[in-house]
């Protein structure tokens, strides 16, 4: 029987085998050694007609469990306006390539300008690039940019005030490439300029990576940070959730060289991890130094403003092991998504949004303080997550999870880490806070 | 497609004032962010009503070509058909509603989905385990290449930091190579378009980490000396690794590890029919035989009797070869469940077919083509076939040329510039899911683009015509950077 995605028929096929000039389809891998031919069968279940996938895929997402989500670590439940779904369904983007062929991607090449401005606007940074994979991902980049663009410096420096997911890609990228990555000390739950002073001395340090908001959801104070990498010839980076940029400090505002992160918090699905995208974004003065694809404005034959890739020396498929980083495909139609959401949102729903969920999550951690059984692990400002120590927390978590709600992560033996959203109802609030 | 430019920028459409946008009025009383970190500006995003950005992205989308368009025979991208049944699933909100540090126990059915792709893929591989980790085939690549490195690390090997990369490689395998802190050492391809044995054997040493192929490589051929090879770099104490971007012909024919490789990536966006959604995302999974199991990146899922786990480490911010970390969580997820419908779409018998048929397709074109453009290597190709442009060259009509005048016809261009071994490369890639019509009306196009060629080469140079824009001038792109609308705005205020 003929499958729905394999057109060829019987009559096809001899058509074209008698063109090629051969008998039959075995003789296409004449020169495949008979020793690595496969003659087994894959070990498959039968093919599915579509009703059987439905069913099958139905079945398999009972088994997960939808819940209100109270966790974040990165990864946060904004709302997703509906449009974008229906404009990301558009195949014309869902199903074309990279934008190489330029005069047929001008839908690509526009979307992803306007992804790179908006970034830029977000992070007050002078340029972007056109995403990366993801947001831990993206720091290594940041961090192998630093350790290319210094002449001789070999170390990297990084809070232990970053997510352990960051710490844990950054330190296998600089095994591998050969960087020395140190830690600076946090102290009371914040990134010790101190500690960071006292390092920078030492001498050899390319770069060094900060977090906002940090690991325990604290907004840091980054004052005077920049000017003690700078004056060493360091870049200072800074890994930022992106949607608190509406409100908060930008990268560049604390004078940043790169600004870095995942674009996750721009209302795209959580989807147990992925897909997301990354972004870069960096002083003009690095231009020629950032992974990633890159979109310019240029003009075309007949006089139009257009735009296409461009700065592709950079690139692997143009320098191949010169290149300034091994990435090839981007995130686009992630990009995309956060492009849309940016549009629909606009200047200020951004900001509405993040200072709801800013709201949303003071007047959660008031309400579990009002308890006594629950206490800030740091008493430092934050955004929209905070961890405290819990009284029973393992107790506490389980009746959470009973009642399909998810209360947060788990950090050490006591605490939780919670994050809230302006997703978040108020009655979805208060009975978290009735289950202590 | 829609002929005509649309050309707007979202921030050109925006007014002051206006919305798009509706939430829930605050219930939690207003609450101040610190002076210390409040933005001192607002970012300068666009202020539109909803409809209109809906038509402005809607446009956009009628100025992009896509494979639902029409066909796409981009060479080393098995630009295949999407089905349309993988979004119907990945939307689910069952499994878009996840959050990755849900408790286990609230995830099973995902976590089902990984293991048992997990399984599928090293069947259809013959490896023994596999990561879905790596987010695209270049980091599946650097995944593979730490494996390698961590396995002569682990063993004490330490001088063992040279890769051997064939020069018909994609440009990603050296670049991951130096991204993973190794040297690369270039191998010569011989006339018939393989990997030259001879030329490979002296560089064998006990400075070799391994070796990097594809297979079939770029050209479209077969590596038929790959037994032979796979036993020089075992034998030097070298591992194989496998690119994975040219595995589709090799569906119902050959496996990687029964040719001897030792790890290997897939492009679940070529050959498991995952879109490209215009560059990304992707997901590169990485498998490996038994005795690179150990290094395998965590997080990993395993299955027991009491269900699907996370295998993780004790101390995951701590490096070690056991502890090996290159994503945040476990992959792109909502693309591998794409590539799992997929699968089992197809299920074990079809899964056969896609690539005798998609070779037959690539093969048909070549020989109906071969007398009007130059075939170098006039072989059986697989997936995949490289002609050096028209056959006459005496007109001036370059690849280029050719390529841009089948965007007048309504077709994708082939990979064209590429692999670099031939000046007018020109890459050819039909995958199975086009049919024999498709396929004869483009043979047809190509004869017609010959034809025009010798009969009026200004024409041909003067291409495309159809199509919204002209050819663009790269060359000002690249000395005047305008990245961004704020750079935009500035550039068009100095030069008024």
């Amino acid at each position: 029987m003929i499958h729905k995605f394999l057109p060829h028929t019987s009559e096809d096929i001899q058509q074209m085998l008698e063109r090629v000039g051969i008998k039959n389809l075995n003789e296409l891998y004449a020169e495949v050694p008979e020793s690595i031919r496969f003659k087994g069968d894959y070990d498959l279940p039968d093919t599915m007609s579509e009703l059987e996938i439905r069913k099958f895929f139905e079945k398999l997402g009972q088994k997960n469990n939808k819940l209100t989500c109270f966790a974040g670590g990165g990864v946060y439940d904004h709302y997703a306006p509906s449009v974008i779904n229906h404009l990301l369904s558009r195949s014309e983007f869902l199903t074309s390539y990279t934008p190489y062929q330029a005069e047929i991607s001008q839908g690509t090449l526009h979307y992803i300008f306007e992804f790179q401005s908006m970034m830029a606007e977000l992070t007050g940074m002078d340029i972007a690039n056109a995403s990366m994979y993801e947001g831990t991902t993206a720091t290594a980049e940041a961090m192998m940019v630093a350790f290319d663009n210094a002449k001789k410096a070999d170390t990297v420096l990084y809070s232990e005030t970053l997510c352990k997911d960051i710490i844990g890609v950054l330190k296998t990228y600089a095994h591998f490439h050969g960087i020395k990555l140190e830690a600076i000390k946090a102290v009371d739950g914040v990134t010790s300029h101190a500690d960071l002073e006292a390092r920078m001395q030492e001498g050899g340090v390319a770069g060094v990576i900060v977090q906002q908001p940090n690991r325990y959801g604290i907004i840091e104070d980054f004052t005077g940070f920049a000017d003690t990498c700078h004056d060493k010839k360091a870049l200072f980076i800074i890994n930022s959730v992106t949607a608190d940029l509406a409100l908060l400090k930008t990268p560049k505002e604390w004078n940043a060289d790169i600004a870095v992160g995942d674009i996750q918090s721009l209302g795209l699905p959580m989807g147990f991890g992925g897909p997301y995208a990354g972004y870069m974004c960096s002083t003009e003065k690095l231009m020629r130094k950032l992974p990633g694809r890159i979109v310019g404005k240029t003009v075309d034959s007949r006089g139009q403003r257009v735009f296409a890739l461009t700065l592709q020396a950079r690139e692997q498929h143009i320098r191949r092991q010169k290149a300034t980083s091994n990435i090839c495909s981007n995130q686009s139609l992630m990009a995309l998504y956060a492009t849309i959401y940016m549009s629909i949102m606009g200047k200020e729903g951004l900001k509405e949004a993040a200072q709801i969920s800013y709201d949303a999550a003071h007047y959660l951690c008031e309400q579990l303080l009002n308890s006594k059984r629950v206490k800030l692990v740091y008493d430092k400002p934050f955004f929209n997550e905070f961890l405290v120590h819990v009284e029973d927390r393992d107790k506490f978590f389980n009746k959470a999870i009973q009642q399909g709600i998810l209360p947060g992560i788990k950090v050490d033996d006591d605490k939780l880490l919670i994050a809230v959203t302006e997703k978040r109802t108020k009655e979805e609030i208060d009975t978290l806070v009735g289950l202590l | 497609m829609n002929n005509k430019l649309y050309g707007n920028l979202i921030f050109e459409l925006s007014h002051s004032g206006r919305r798009a946008y509706s939430l829930p009025e605050n219930q939690f009383g207003h609450h101040t962010l610190p002076d210390f970190c409040k933005r001192e500006k607002d970012a300068e995003l666009p202020e539109c009503d909803e409809m209109t950005v809906v038509r402005h992205y809607t446009n956009h989308s009628e100025n992009n070509f896509g494979v639902d368009n029409g066909f796409y025979p981009l060479g080393s991208c098995t630009m295949k058909y999407n089905p349309v049944i993988n979004e119907e699933v990945a939307s689910m909100a069952s499994f878009t509603d996840l959050h990755p540090h849900q408790p286990i126990e609230t995830v099973q059915g995902a976590l089902e989905v990984e293991y048992n792709i997990q399984r599928a893929l090293a069947s259809i591989t013959g490896m023994a385990d596999v990561t879905l980790n790596p987010y695209a085939g270049a980091h599946g690549e650097l995944t593979g290449l730490m494996l390698i490195a961590s396995y002569h690390q682990q063993r004490g090997d330490k001088k063992r930091t040279k890769v051997i990369v064939p020069d018909s490689a994609h440009g990603t395998n050296p670049a991951s190579a130096a991204v993973c802190g190794l040297e690369i050492v270039e191998v010569k391809s011989t006339s018939d378009g393989l990997v030259d044995v001879n030329d490979l054997r002296p560089l064998l040493g006990d400075d070799i980490a391994g070796m990097m192929m594809t297979n079939p490589n770029t050209l479209g051929l077969f590596e038929k000396d790959i037994p032979e090879i796979a036993k020089l770099i075992h034998e030097c104490g070298g591992l194989l690794y496998y690119d994975g971007a040219n595995l589709n012909p090799l569906l119902g024919a050959a496996r990687p590890g029964d040719m001897g490789f030792d790890v290997i990536h897939l492009n679940l966006h070529k050959t498991f029919s995952t879109p490209h959604g215009g560059g990304g995302p992707g997901a590169g999974p990485v498998g490996v035989c038994e005795k690179l199991i150990p290094f395998l990146p965590k997080p990993h899922v395993s299955k027991t009797k009491d269900g699907f786990v996370i295998e993780d480490s004790e101390n995951t911010e701590e490096f070690s070869t056991a502890n090996i970390r290159i994503s945040g969580y476990l992959g792109n997820f909502l693309v591998i469940l794409r590539a799992y419908t997929y699968i089992l779409t197809l299920g074990k018998k079809h899964i056969k077919e896609v690539g005798p048929f998609a070779t037959l397709s690539a093969n048909y074109i070549k020989e109906c083509l071969k007398d009007d453009y130059e075939l170098p290597i006039d072989t059986l190709c697989k997936h995949e076939f490289v002609f050096d442009g028209l056959k006459d060259k005496s007109t001036g009509v370059t690849t280029m040329d050719v390529a841009k005048r089948l965007l007048d016809y309504g077709y994708h261009a082939p990979t064209i510039y590429f692999p670099l071994l031939f000046h007018e490369a020109m890459m050819i890639e039909p995958t199975e899911t086009e049919s024999k019509d498709t396929i004869d009306g483009f043979i047809e196009v190509m004869h017609i683009i010959a034809k025009e060629a010798r009969e009026n080469p200004e024409l041909v140079k003067g291409a495309p015509y159809n199509t919204p824009i002209g050819r663009v001038d790269d060359v000002l792109a690249a000395k005047h950077p305008i990245l961004t609308y704020r750079q935009l705005i500035n550039d068009t205020e100095e030069s008024v």
